[in-house]
């Protein structure tokens, strides 16, 4: 019972957005902090994040009739 | 054995489904309940996404589950990323589901039930569903491009042209036309305009408070604005009561028109942020939970359908409006059961998530068949109500008088009984001080669902479900308005673009207020016809957007076909060649029909002349003469647009057909855009969690 609501409550945060920023710095750790050919930038700050992140989900067509 | 039991159980579902499509079609006279509504669906769809959704997979498209996916490949973590099947199906879900599948289905209930409901089911199983399902695969296959892009690869530079000016003229119709369901739910009611208004700021809190007060905490702001937008449907009631607040807030329809038109320029120009973004999230939980909400209340409660299976106005004298069911009411359902616009979803946006080609099935065939279900719903809830009730509040004061005493008697003359009492107790119950041509669809859907809401959870509440109701359509119907003017405004900078490069920059002022300003003018201008027309606008409005949103469907069918073919699928080209036959038949007949009929409540030039006519003559009333020369213009400009859709269809279609028979011919065409197969490299289930 436990673990449905916990999968649950994961659905709901993926679903939403909630966790994006969580999704991004794993992305960050496995693609960008060992790739030694490219410059090291750090990751970016939580609100900066989601600054891009709202501004990019909503260039185009999004929502239908 | 195990395989004889998996045949028997999908036999069972095939004569169940067969028996409940049977009894809806066959039930004559007596009153035939819901749940057979429900149980045919589920059948159909079951079976439909079992064997020809499957086949369509296998054997048309050839998923191949061991290709990486344009989300694997080009991952940054961001739009590109793969991602669960079920999140991906909600995020396609919420994108798709519209207010499009609850109006349309609302205006075809005055054809009867039967005809709008078996063609929720057929056209989505063997039309919408499979435009959408095979958009989504030749999308993925083509690095998530749009349909635009697929179009211009595939057919060339005009096939991608005419998808860019058709997704365009659809959008301005398309918001012209919910703009108007909006005004007509608004008028005269303080309580709905209050809590319509209300969504602003409390989208502006929400939106500041997850960008500001707490970045990205989503849910969190969410839960904040979900509470508020209930608060206001409660406040918006305490409004009515008041005597000076309610005057505050109780509007002619042209006055509500210019704030919404207001309303649409500043979403447009201000930062997503701020106002479209929360909005949307508000509007999707909002969404969601209602039509969850709505199935299980039509299951507990298994109401009635009152309507009857036909009506005398499938012979084209509808009140709602005008045309024969042949093709009006594949015109008018559109949304729920086949929508080109669902084809700019399915391309560029859901494949940027889609972590294995096997879902796609799942995705584009199964979030489409969850959308003609809502349709279903939205037909079960304006069926319910008395027929009499349902054409009383839909008729506009045009066809039936604005008189309540002669509006029941010429609809009770019709054979749909109903009392002005019987009106009259009905819009105190919902909080309204009338409910007489109510037109667009909301008000009547809203009725439907207090009604069964009420009668579910509790009756003491109807006027409070009934306003709810109106928020939940009035929301989303918000949000397509402000995402579409914005999409507009990127268009039109793109296209202006090509002649100035200056104007192509989506962060310079003067660009972004002069192109905001002429899209909302394009809507506004149908909008404002909208509301000054006495017959309600709806009537002219929905079919002209049902034409747009079909022919953009048509789009779509012809990029897959031609696809198909070029892929040497010939003899599979019946799966997208068949229903863009059948939609090019019902859009070239409907908009023939609209130009030249005769008849003046179908044929756009007849009304314009008979409305000459007739102001010449200086037979109308006063009030209508001074708006007759607007009218005659518009229904001229209709005319001409409506000419204009139907050649871009056939411009297009000639394309596909140019394309296709080079091809065949052994002729040179443009090369197929797909990528070249890369093994995927992910293989858990859960992908990254």
């Amino acid at each position: 019972m436990f673990k449905k609501v916990k999968t649950f409550w994961r659905i709901v945060r993926r679903l939403s957005g909630d966790d994006a920023y969580e999704q991004y710095l794993r992305h960050y750790v496995r693609y960008h902090q060992t790739d030694a050919a490219h410059e090291y930038h750090p990751p970016l700050s939580k609100a900066d994040f989601f600054k891009q992140w709202q501004d990019e989900k909503w260039n185009g067509v999004k929502r239908c009739c | 054995m195990n395989k004889l039991v998996k045949n028997s159980i999908w036999i069972l579902i095939a004569v169940l489904g067969a028996s409940a499509v049977g009894g809806i079609a066959l039930n004559r006279g007596e009153s035939i309940n819901a749940l057979w509504f429900i149980t045919a669906a589920l059948c159909v769809y079951a079976i439909a996404y079992r064997f020809y959704a499957a086949w369509i997979a296998a054997t048309v498209l050839i998923v191949d589950e061991t290709r990486a996916t344009p989300a694997e490949r080009l991952d940054n973590g961001r739009d590109f990323m793969p991602t669960n099947k079920w999140i991906v199906f909600g995020h396609h879900f919420a994108a798709i589901a519209g207010p499009g599948p609850l109006v349309g289905p609302t205006l075809a209930a005055q054809f009867g039930y039967l005809p709008g409901t078996l063609w929720i089911l057929f056209g989505a199983v063997l039309g919408g569903c499979v435009q959408d399902m095979v958009t989504l695969f030749l999308s993925t296959r083509r690095n998530a491009r749009s349909l635009g892009q697929m179009a211009r690869d595939e057919l060339g530079p005009f096939g991608g042209t005419a998808a860019l000016i058709g997704t365009f003229a659809i959008m301005i119709i398309l918001i012209a036309v919910l703009g108007l369901v909006v005004v007509n739910a608004m008028k005269h009611s303080p309580w709905a305009t209050f809590t319509v208004s209300a969504t602003i700021p409390i989208a502006m809190i929400t939106g500041l408070y997850m960008r500001h007060f707490r970045p990205g905490q989503v849910l969190e702001a969410s839960l904040l604005g979900v509470i508020l937008l209930l608060l206001s449907v409660a406040g918006g009631g305490l409004i009515d009561e008041h005597e000076t607040l309610r005057n505050l807030f109780d509007h002619e329809g042209l006055t509500l028109a210019w704030w919404i038109m207001a309303y649409g320029l500043a979403a447009a120009i201000l930062p997503v942020w701020l106002l479209l973004a929360p909005r949307d999230y508000l509007s999707t939980y909002v969404k969601l939970g209602t039509i969850t909400l709505l199935a299980i209340a039509i299951i507990m409660l298994q109401p009635d359908i009152k309507m009857p299976a036909i009506t005398q106005f499938i012979d084209g004298t509808g009140p709602i409006f005008g045309g024969k069911l042949f093709p009006f009411v594949f015109i008018t359902i559109a949304c729920g059961a086949i929508s080109g616009f669902h084809a700019l979803i399915a391309s560029g946006t859901t494949p940027k998530l889609l972590t294995n080609e096997r879902d796609i099935r799942m995705i584009g065939y199964g979030g489409m068949l969850l959308e003609s279900f809502v349709a279903i719903m939205a037909m079960i809830a304006a069926t319910v109500l008395d027929p009499g009730v349902f054409f009383a509040i839909n008729s506009s004061a045009g066809v039936v008088g604005a008189n309540a005493v002669d509006a029941v008697a010429k609809i009770s003359s019709w054979g749909y009984p109903v009392t002005v009492e019987q009106m009259q107790i009905l819009a105190q119950q919902m909080g309204e001080a009338t409910l007489f041509a109510r037109t667009g669809g909301a008000p009547s859907l809203a009725v439907g669902m207090a009604s069964i809401f009420g009668s579910a959870f509790g009756d003491g509440m109807l006027a409070l479900w009934y306003h709810f109701a109106i928020m939940f359509e009035a929301i989303f119907i918000l949000t397509t308005l402000d995402a579409g003017t914005r999409v507009g405004r990127f268009m039109l900078q793109d296209m202006l673009g090509n002649i100035w490069p200056k104007m192509a920059e989506t962060s310079w002022l003067p660009s972004v207020i002069f192109t905001s300003s002429l899209v909302v003018a394009g809507w506004g201008y149908f909008l404002y016809i909208g509301v000054i027309d006495p017959n309600g606008g709806v009537n002219i409005l929905w079919p002209l957007f049902g034409i747009a949103n079909q022919m953009l469907a048509a789009i779509a069918l012809c990029v897959a076909t031609g696809i198909l073919i070029k892929s040497d699928k010939f003899k599979f080209a019946w799966v997208t060649g068949l229903p863009l036959l059948w939609l090019i038949t019902i859009t070239t007949t409907a908009a023939l029909q609209k130009i030249a009929g005769a008849d003046t409540r179908i044929g756009f030039f007849a009304a314009a002349n008979d409305l000459t006519d007739k102001l010449a003559a200086g037979v109308l009333p006063p009030e209508k003469a001074i708006v007759a020369p607007q009218l005659i213009f518009n229904l001229q400009l209709d005319a001409w647009l409506t000419l204009f859709f139907v050649s871009l269809l056939w411009l297009i279609v000639f394309d596909m057909l140019r394309v296709c028979s080079r091809y065949l011919a052994g002729k040179p065409v443009l090369p197929l855009t797909e990528s070249p197969h890369s093994p995927s490299r992910l293989v858990e289930e859960w992908v990254r969690d």
